[in-house]
């Protein structure tokens, strides 16, 4: 089983190349650059650098959502694109259970927190049972408070990872009360290998979907939507 | 002989679109998905809305284009895109899988600028139309007289100042009640209006023959609404905050539809007047008209009248070809590729991209 992982949800362009056993490649840029620009050409240099043609894959997996709108677009573009024309099915991963994977053996509780702006994060709690990356809060768009109140109840220690960390570190220092570690840097933000790693798993349990089904999970309504909303509600209740 | 089989995509602004174009001037499939529906409830384009909308839309598209013209990918010779201008998050999804398509196929890449695929739409309705000609482009984001010297090589000549003219379209199309898209209403309705029922003004740029200002003729309108409006509201029959003034008559038995075609006459005059102007001045014996204001019928109708009476060749798109399409895309990215100019897996969405720029 081969699978081309792609993750443009964040900061971070990153593409891997991965079968059951191996990372056979992975490329992760973080730098101040347009995933546009970079995306396809490290792809390009993947296949290239493993003598692997398209042909060859058995699916093509994306980190899904939620994320920088734009970047999850790029993303979903680019796989619709090569899922369609290498006629491949599509592993499309929940962005923050991308993340949680790369603790995956972790003996406590994993909590990745992304910044989503506007006082609010996208964040979700997962544990490893044995084998299985199982989800203790699904992955949501919520204040970070409410997450810190949720993971105190729940008493257990816990990780925290993702690019939400450094913004928020001093409100998590001084809010949470159980025992509580903070991701190293190389550690600490998606990477395609750690989506290649689950997507294997989601391929092998059937759960794909077509190049013309993928469409992001974006977990908000664009601001006109809420807005509009928000106005109609306002007439039916005032 | 086998010919050049180009598929384009474009959505660069609220229609995701799809064609496959022999030899940039027989169109084989041009498929368009509008989202018009989706962006009236908003009073305009959404820019986030539009985008997510294209995500949603674009394999289908590129499949029915493909299925339409009876092909597959492997019988297409190179795969377009436009890349601008436009809005950036909308180009994008364009650009992403016009790019992962031709790799993935290992096809050739051609960037295309929008207003060089409107100019070209020109070349699939007319084929007998080669440069050296002038064209008038006009659209909500573009105003430009142009000389198109061969294919892709454009000589700005005059250009708008403030609005473009379908900018001053839509808005004014806003302020008498006619809301989104406003062009085409705005048209319609003057159809049943008389033109010289007021005189806006005709506006020129001091020293610069061929330019264009459309804010004049545009604040010209909102003066005349705030002017009536202030009228009524003495007599106690304003309308309720919040909505719009505009009834089918006003005060001086002057009709909505009089004010729309008069103002509309005083945007095509001048169109118009620069066009046939520059085309003397250059020595252009052929005038084609672009970009989506090219479907307003006063503009197609007083070209043609103007222009032919200055002995000139008037040429227009079909309708259909005006507005958004990907046709026009697979056109203007055939004489691109044949004169070499490839784009590499770079490639990335530019939103102000300028006329005649790579």
């Amino acid at each position: 089983m081969k699978i081309l992982a792609i993750d443009s949800s964040g900061q971070v362009a990153s593409a891997a190349l991965v079968t059951e056993q191996t990372v056979l490649a992975e490329y992760t840029v973080n730098f101040k650059m347009n995933h546009s620009q970079t995306l396809l050409p490290m792809i390009d240099e993947l296949l290239r650098m493993t003598g692997t043609e398209g042909s060859e894959l058995d699916a093509l997996a994306v980190t899904n959502g939620p994320g920088s709108y734009t970047g999850l677009r790029i993303g979903s573009s680019t796989v619709k694109g090569l899922a369609m024309i290498w006629n491949k099915p599509v592993v499309a991963v929940p962005t923050v259970e991308v993340l949680a994977a790369n603790y995956f053996g972790y003996d406590g509780l994993i909590c990745p927190i992304m910044d989503a702006r506007r006082g609010q994060v996208y964040t979700g709690v997962y544990r490893c049972d044995g084998d299985k990356l199982t989800a203790v809060c699904e992955q949501s768009c919520m204040l970070l408070s409410d997450m810190v109140e949720k993971l105190n109840s729940l008493g257990e220690k816990v990780i925290f990872l993702g690019d939400g960390v450094p913004v928020h570190k001093a409100f998590l220092t001084a809010n949470v009360t159980v025992p509580f570690t903070l991701a190293p840097m190389h550690r600490m933000v998606q990477s395609a290998a750690s989506l290649g790693f689950l997507a294997g798993r989601y391929y092998a349990e059937g759960r794909t979907v077509s190049a013309m089904e993928l469409v992001p999970e974006y977990l908000r309504q664009s601001q006109a939507e809420r807005e509009r909303e928000e106005r109609l509600d306002h007439r039916t209740n005032g | 002989m086998k010919g050049t089989y180009i598929l384009a995509i474009e959505s660069s602004c609220d229609e995701t679109a799809a064609a496959v174009v022999k030899n940039g001037r027989e169109v084989l499939s041009n498929v368009i998905s509008s989202q018009i529906a989706l962006h009236t409830l908003y009073g305009g384009v959404v820019p986030e809305i539009a985008s997510r909308k294209h995500i949603e839309k674009i394999n289908p598209v590129v499949t029915e284009a493909l299925a339409n013209a009876q092909m597959t990918i492997e019988d297409i010779d190179a795969v377009a895109v436009t890349y601008g201008p436009g809005l950036v998050g909308c180009l994008l999804v364009g650009v992403g899988e016009a790019k992962a398509i031709a790799y993935a196929a290992k096809k050739p890449l051609i960037g295309v600028h929008h207003i060089e695929g409107h100019v070209s739409a020109n070349y699939i309705c007319h084929q007998e139309l080669e440069p050296p000609f002038l064209c008038l482009v006009v659209s909500g984001g573009h105003t430009h007289i142009v000389i198109v010297e061969d294919y892709g090589t454009y000589r700005i000549i005059g250009r708008t100042h403030d609005d473009a003219a379908g900018e001053a379209f839509d808005k004014v199309a806003r302020a008498i009640g006619l809301g989104y898209p406003g062009g085409p209403k705005l048209d319609k309705l003057a159809k049943e209006g008389n033109p010289e029922a007021i005189a806006f003004p005709r506006a020129h740029v001091e020293g610069c023959p061929y330019d264009f200002s459309f804010s004049g003729v545009k604040s010209a309108v909102l003066n005349y609404l705030n002017i009536a409006k202030m009228k009524s509201s003495a007599k106690g029959e304003a309308p309720a905050e919040g909505t719009e003034f505009c009834p089918e008559v006003f005060e001086d038995g002057i009709t909505r539809a009089d004010l729309a075609a008069s103002f509309q006459a005083a945007v095509v005059d001048v169109l118009v007047a620069r066009t046939v102007a520059a085309a003397n001045e250059y020595g252009m014996e052929r005038i084609a008209i672009a970009g989506g204001v090219a479907c307003n019928s006063a503009l197609r109708a007083k070209m043609r009248e103007v222009g032919e009476a200055a002995g000139k060749k008037v040429y227009y798109p079909d309708p259909i070809l005006c507005t958004d399409n990907a046709a026009m895309i697979g056109s203007a990215a055939y004489y691109e590729y044949m004169a070499g100019h490839t784009a590499d897996w770079t490639l990335n969405a530019v939103p102000n991209l300028k006329l005649g720029e790579r």
